[in-house]
């Protein structure tokens, strides 16, 4: 619940300083701009929303009594909290730029909000991830596997799912965030931008996709029972190496994607070109997410 | 628990493995994203320079790719090798 708070306050007062700057640009609007505010703000606050439900769960649901207990209670908390960031201060991106661009082209009001609007939707199913293995934690019936090395499962879970939100979040907000700049400049060009900016956004979601995946290898697969230490421990790193790998593929693919969008915006003629090359530069910056992924399976299935 | 020396390392090396990869991933990730922001914007600008602005590019993100190359062989020594 912290983790989500810091995000999501980040990302609603990134929102509420550009829509101040738009309304000391262009006062006559300040009822239209102050309307995207409060939109724009009520999305950057669901992920802490998401985060708030699960502290509360947290606290008033009564759990059965069970070793594994604590360590469900623990995964699902930090799961929650830390995938509420990336999607709190990434959903401020396009709300902020929406808010200056209604006071630069007020006309274009109407397709600013439907960009912001998926821009804003993308960069929360990061922690509609986390969500979901939060709730598939708190709700699982661990008491029938062993506890070691289920217990590390179980924190690697949570961990993978919640830091690996982190990246995608922020990166989908950035693209979409020159998508409501971009529309504003160049009305015209509102098509191209919004399938470049979904694009981009796809790929930068992809290795909060990578961490889901390795969550849901962690909770769903039965682990023999064992004394040592080494295999709960192999669990464990799977889940930080996917999770902390996860962040800077995102956050790079992330810039990648607001330049072209911006370009796009500015030189539609060149499409072809921008859109090859942002899928090149993505797709080598996502390298080093792939490396944490094969390492991830690697510590899971090979060790 | 019966823990031995044995058992220590290896478990200490299945973390040092993730955490070397993890955050061995952060840095190229980003870089390279750069070096792929500012393709698009030269390009944007002068679109005729687009094969030699790609060629850079991708020679640029090769150099930043090295560290995370670093991290997988270290995570790939920690598993396989110690």
């Amino acid at each position: 619940m912290g983790f989500g708070a810091i995000g999501a306050a980040i990302g609603e007062g990134y929102t509420a300083a550009s829509a101040n700057e738009a309304i000391g640009r262009n006062p006559k609007l300040s009822g239209d701009i102050f309307k995207s505010m409060l939109v724009g703000q009520a999305i950057a606050e669901s992920a802490s929303i998401f985060a708030l439900v699960i502290a509360m769960m947290l606290l008033f649901t009564k759990f059965p009594a069970h070793t594994l207990t604590p360590y469900v209670l623990i995964a699902a908390g930090l799961c929650m909290g830390l995938g509420a960031i990336g999607s709190g201060v990434g959903s401020g991106f396009p709300a902020g730029a929406a808010c200056k661009g209604m006071a630069r082209q007020p006309e274009v009001t109407g397709r600013l909000t439907t960009n912001m609007l998926i821009g804003s939707a993308v960069c929360q199913t990061p922690a509609i991830f986390s969500l979901v293995v939060s709730f598939i934690l708190l709700f699982t019936d661990f008491s029938v596997r062993p506890v070691s090395p289920t217990w590390a499962a179980i924190l690697g879970a949570g961990i993978s799912s919640g830091l690996g939100a982190i990246g995608s979040g922020l990166g989908g907000g950035l693209v979409a965030e020159a998508s409501c700049d971009g529309v504003a400049r160049q009305p015209l060009t509102a098509t191209p931008v919004t399938n470049v900016m979904l694009l981009g956004q796809a790929v930068t979601q992809t290795t909060a996709i990578y961490a889901l995946l390795v969550s849901f290898i962690l909770m769903f697969k039965s682990f023999p029972t064992t004394d040592l230490l080494a295999p709960p421990m192999a669990l464990l790193a799977a889940g930080l190496c996917m999770g902390i790998g996860a962040i800077g593929p995102a956050i790079g693919e992330g810039f990648a994607g607001r330049s072209a969008v911006a370009w796009i915006a500015r030189n539609q003629k060149h499409i072809a070109d921008l859109t090859r090359v942002m899928l090149v530069g993505q797709a080598v910056a996502e390298s080093t997410g792939i490396y944490s992924l094969v390492v991830a399976l690697v510590l899971i299935f090979v060790v | 628990m019966a823990i031995e020396g044995v058992d220590i390392v290896k478990a200490a090396a299945f973390l040092g493995a993730g955490i070397s990869m993890g955050l061995g991933a952060i840095g190229p990730g980003i870089g390279e994203g750069m070096a792929a922001a500012k393709a698009c914007e030269a390009i944007g600008k002068n679109p005729k320079e687009a094969g030699l602005l790609t060629r850079t590019m991708l020679v640029g993100q090769a150099v930043s790719e090295s560290t995370g190359i670093y991290s997988l062989v270290i995570a790939l020594l920690l598993l396989f090798v110690v």
